[in-house]
């Protein structure tokens, strides 16, 4: 048996060295994201599936309140911005503004949040609910799953703010926040879908006349 | 350790560099941001167009599209950095979007 | 003698970390990707024997017309859990055990990426084997299929299909996050001068796997999500009287179910590709061709789904469009089929037990693939999907096609990781009695299929004609019975022998050959830096003008490779990452929300609780200390 060539060994936590040279973390997370694009494709196409199929009310007409869930999407547009402030900020070493970023982005997360609760509510007290027909079941569902989502991202940066207050966060740690961005932003360009493709877009007659 | 740009997984392993491409700043992003937000207003505004059936919907899909876009490269970073990373998205977003829209057309939910 | 370099005790934090790497205890906090393997090996044999059981009381059932052994709502939870276990806890965790060992020491690293990530999939698929079977003890087992085809899986009133659409959530996860770990590890932890085109056969079906896991799996969480919210909250997912629709369930089930089958079957297809050169002696015919038909495979399965749902009424546009598709994968497996004889051909062949399952792999397969075919056409499967000639289709290719690859396997890399052989002469006659009881049980299927045998039926009357074979097909299942329990007997007694094997047993290939048997924690004394493919192979021999292979002359035989090693290479020492305790944590909350679900809410906090705490401890505790 034949003796091998040696290099020098390499560590299996060693961030630095890499077959591709692309850092560990960052290509697993773009692998998550890209599997989590069938997850919301699923729940997307279910919904349209359903779309006029409801054979009784109420329908997305009679509920959709489109200025407020507007303002929802300005809400999670703004957080990407924030979001990606905070990344520009502790990539240049400036953790203090990093964390303001931070903070704002949750801030807004919850306050999309929130207005997604208030929604949920008030569409139970207009009579629609899981149960009620295939749009109160493919509606709640979808935006449920997008909201858990965002409520992950909201811990994920309560978190990161947190650790950066005992030192965790900083130049050479980028990549954390990176990652948190990552999927941030990807939550925000679902709902892009979303908005869209639930709200803007008219549903036809309705099933039930 | 080379340093060099990503696209093949090299024959040796390779320090992933600190910041590959250029970063755009914080001005260059809040612009991103306003038009972002410019388009988003613009979408609710043709909604309540009346009449303009035939073209909203084509148009709001082209103003998502757009948004999508513009966060996926710019805020994700996508169009800075290795295209590993864009493989993959890609072929996670366009195996549901091909795949989903088969399942919808078997459904038959496009005809009327 | 361990090889991790003793850590300093840290004050304080959630838990004491643990430091120990041998011992009872070390297993429940083990991050090592070889005990992992060896866990995932073990848990997933004990399934198949109960699935096999599950199998044999079918058998009985069936053996003569109008039996009443078993009743026809066991008989439901028996076919349905016999599924539910050799896909999910059986095949996929086999096939795990053998990427977790192997990836790494294939691709010359020391562990995955993750190796928390790594222990926590094997937790959590653990957990969710155990919720599902605790099924048949807290009101019932599930009962409608593995394919749990809605409307009567909504609405079944026991509880088992709620177990169902919770268990497969819980191993869906663990599955998914394997994926990633598994996809990133093969891309990013390749020793220098391994490039893609260098890697090993087994290491690229295992890139496609989990290529295939990651993409398909999200879809299957939504269909099961949608069946578990109209189960418990009273949705309209699946339900055709409000316009809900159950068809939308099989699309759901078939986008993930398809991709699953190649999922349950390229792993094998990678054992094959690597025990047929080793044991013919000459390298694997058309390697590129073999690697890129994988691809296309896996990329291909992604399109057939619908062929599954033929006798659905999807019209004859998407009828004909999946027939064609599915004929169309046909193409790149016939390729595999031509390269694995053309290693063959010629070449200086060992019958060993690893050589016999590998050959019994390729026939098999092709049984299996030729009915396949026949199904791809849609007339044709008019007759026969619903009866036994399905039956007899997968059980080919499942059975004939990955267990006997798996099998292969076993028997190939028991020496790596036990430290001992398997008793040739027993594994010959594993293989023929299991080869035997394997035709015996499933080849009659066919014939049952095409005289009209339906498919999940608890009893058949006289009249049908059907007894014969029937017959037949229970006295195979009991020699596949034996065949295993020659097997069990052969591997319990191979751990009487004393722990003594050379590196390299076999004379094989690829890098895992290049360290001890079984290999040290830090699998490598020193990272090998990779020249060409089977690497090993080069090192060990060169081929003279005439083309015939000689040995290399020089650096003597197993020098370096023989030793334990002390885990100190070129003086420096090895850092592994340490156990942990979160990842079992982390796993354990889920089988305690999917019990609130069923039984309580507050359990759902709890177990909610117990997830995250899992999760914090976990981000905040460093990979190594």
């Amino acid at each position: 048996m034949a003796t091998l060539e040696h290099s020098a060994p390499a560590p299996v936590t060693d961030h630095a060295a890499t077959s591709t040279g692309l850092p560990h973390l960052k290509l697993a997370m773009w692998l998550f994201l890209a599997s989590d694009c069938l997850l919301f494709g699923a729940l997307i196409s279910t919904y349209v599936l359903y779309r006029g199929a409801s054979t009784v009310g109420p329908y997305p007409a009679d509920v959709f309140d489109i200025p407020f869930t507007s303002v929802s999407s300005f809400v999670l547009l703004a957080s990407s911005l924030t979001m990606v402030l905070a990344l520009s900020a502790i990539q240049r070493g400036d953790v203090g503004r990093s964390r303001v970023w931070l903070l704002a982005t949750a801030l807004l997360g919850m306050a999309f949040l929130g207005g997604q609760v208030y929604e949920f509510t008030t569409f139970v007290g207009e009579g629609l609910t899981l149960k009620t027909n295939v749009f109160g079941t493919s509606f709640y569902v979808l935006t449920g799953f997008h909201g858990t989502h965002v409520a992950v991202g909201v811990l994920m940066l309560l978190t990161v703010f947190t650790l950066s207050f005992a030192g965790k966060i900083n130049q050479d740690s980028s990549m954390t926040v990176e990652l948190v961005g990552l999927y941030w932003h990807f939550v925000d360009i679902v709902w892009i879908v979303i908005f869209t493709v639930v709200y803007l877009i008219p549903t036809g007659n309705p099933a039930g006349g | 350790m080379a340093e060099t740009r990503v696209d093949d997984p090299g024959s040796e392993t390779q320090t992933p560099a600190p910041h590959s491409g250029r970063h755009p700043g914080p001005r260059e992003y809040i612009r991103i941001a306003i038009i972002l937000g410019v388009i988003t207003a613009a979408e609710v505004a043709i909604y309540y167009i009346e009449g303009a059936k035939d073209f909203l919907i084509p148009l709001l899909f082209f103003f998502s599209f757009v948004k999508f876009t513009l966060v996926v490269l710019w805020f994700m970073h996508l169009r800075f950095d290795s295209r590993t990373y864009a493989r993959f998205f890609v072929m996670g977003l366009a195996g549901a979007v091909t795949l989903f829209l088969i399942v919808l057309l078997i459904f038959q939910v496009f005809s009327s | 003698m361990a090889s991790v370099s003793v850590p300093a005790e840290r004050p304080g934090g959630l838990l004491r970390r643990p430091h120990a790497t041998t011992g009872f205890w070390s297993w429940f906090t083990t991050v090592d990707h070889k005990k992992i393997g060896i866990l995932y090996g073990i848990t997933a044999f004990a399934f198949f024997l109960i699935g096999g059981t599950e199998a044999l009381l079918i058998r009985l059932q069936l053996a003569r017309p109008d039996q009443t052994v078993l009743d026809a709502a066991v008989y439901n939870e028996l076919f349905t859990m016999h599924g539910i276990t050799m896909v999910f806890l059986v095949v996929m965790p086999l096939s795990a055990a053998f990427f977790n060992y192997l990836l790494p020491l294939m691709i010359g690293a020391r562990d995955v990426v993750f190796p928390r990530l790594n222990a926590f999939s094997y937790w959590a698929f653990l957990f969710g084997g155990l919720f599902i079977y605790s099924s048949w003890f807290l009101g019932g087992a599930p009962n409608g299929g593995w394919f749990g085809y809605a409307p009567n899986s909504v609405l079944d009133p026991t509880r088992g299909m709620t177990f169902y659409a919770i268990g497969l959530l819980i191993t869906g996860i663990a599955s998914t996050v394997s994926a990633v770990n598994l996809a990133v590890t093969v891309l990013n932890m390749r020793a220098p001068g391994m490039t893609l085109f260098r890697m090993p056969v087994f290491v690229w079906m295992g890139l496609v796997v989990q290529l295939l896991l990651a993409f398909s799996l999200p879809v299957i969480t939504i269909g099961l999500v949608e069946l578990l919210f109209d189960r418990l909250f009273g949705t309209h997912f699946f339900d055709p009287s409000v316009g809900g629709s159950p068809v939308l369930w099989q699309h759901l089930f078939w986008l993930f179910g398809h991709p699953e089958v190649y999922i349950l079957v390229l792993p094998a297809m990678g054992i094959v590709s690597e025990i047929l050169p080793v044991f013919a002696r000459k390298p694997l015919f058309g390697y590129q061709f073999v690697v890129f038909s994988g691809i296309a495979i896996g990329f291909i399965g992604f399109g057939v789904w619908a062929h599954h749902m033929f006798a659905v009424g999807l019209g004859p546009v998407a009828n004909t469009a999946f027939a064609v598709s599915t004929m169309i994968i046909a193409i790149p497996t016939g390729v595999k089929i031509f390269n694995w004889l053309g290693t063959l051909w010629n070449g200086d062949i060992r019958f060993t037990t690893p050589m016999l399952f590998s050959i019994g792999f390729i026939a098999m397969f092709v049984i299996g693939g030729l009915s396949g075919v026949m199904h791809a056409v849609v007339p044709s499967d008019y007759q026969q999907t619903d009866t036994y000639f399905i039956v007899a289709h997968f059980h080919y290719v499942l059975f004939g096609g990955a267990i006997f690859g798996l099998f292969a396997g076993m028997y190939y890399w028991w020496p790596k990781v036990f430290g001992r052989m398997l008793n040739e002469s027993w594994g010959k006659v594993n293989f023929w009695l299991m080869l035997i009881g394997f035709n015996l049980t499933f080849g009659p299927m066919h014939i049952l299929g095409l005289q009209g045998m339906p498919r999940r039926i608890q009893s058949y009357p006289e009249s049908l004609g059907l007894a014969f074979w029937n017959m037949v097909s229970t006295i195979g299942a009991f020699v596949i019975a034996i065949s295993v329990l020659v097997f069990v007997v052969s591997a319990v007694a191979s751990f009487r022998r004393p722990k003594q094997m050379e590196a390299d047993p076999w004379d094989a290939r690829t890098l895992e050959w290049a360290t001890s048997s079984p290999p040290p924690d830090y699998n490598f004394e020193e990272i090998p830096v990779v020249h060409s493919l089977d690497d090993l192979w080069h090192r060990k021999y060169a081929e003279t003008e005439g083309g015939r292979v000689v040995p290399v002359a020089a650096g003597g035989s197993g020098e370096g490779t023989h030793a334990e090693g002390d885990g100190h290479a070129g003086g420096h020492a090895i850092h592994m990452p340490s156990p942990s305790y979160f990842p079992v944590i982390a796993a354990a909350g889920f089988p305690v929300i999917g019990y609130g679900l069923l039984f309580g809410v507050p359990a759902v906090a709890v177990g909610l609780v117990i997830t995250l705490a899992g999760f914090f401890g976990w981000a905040l505790e460093p990979s190594a200390e």
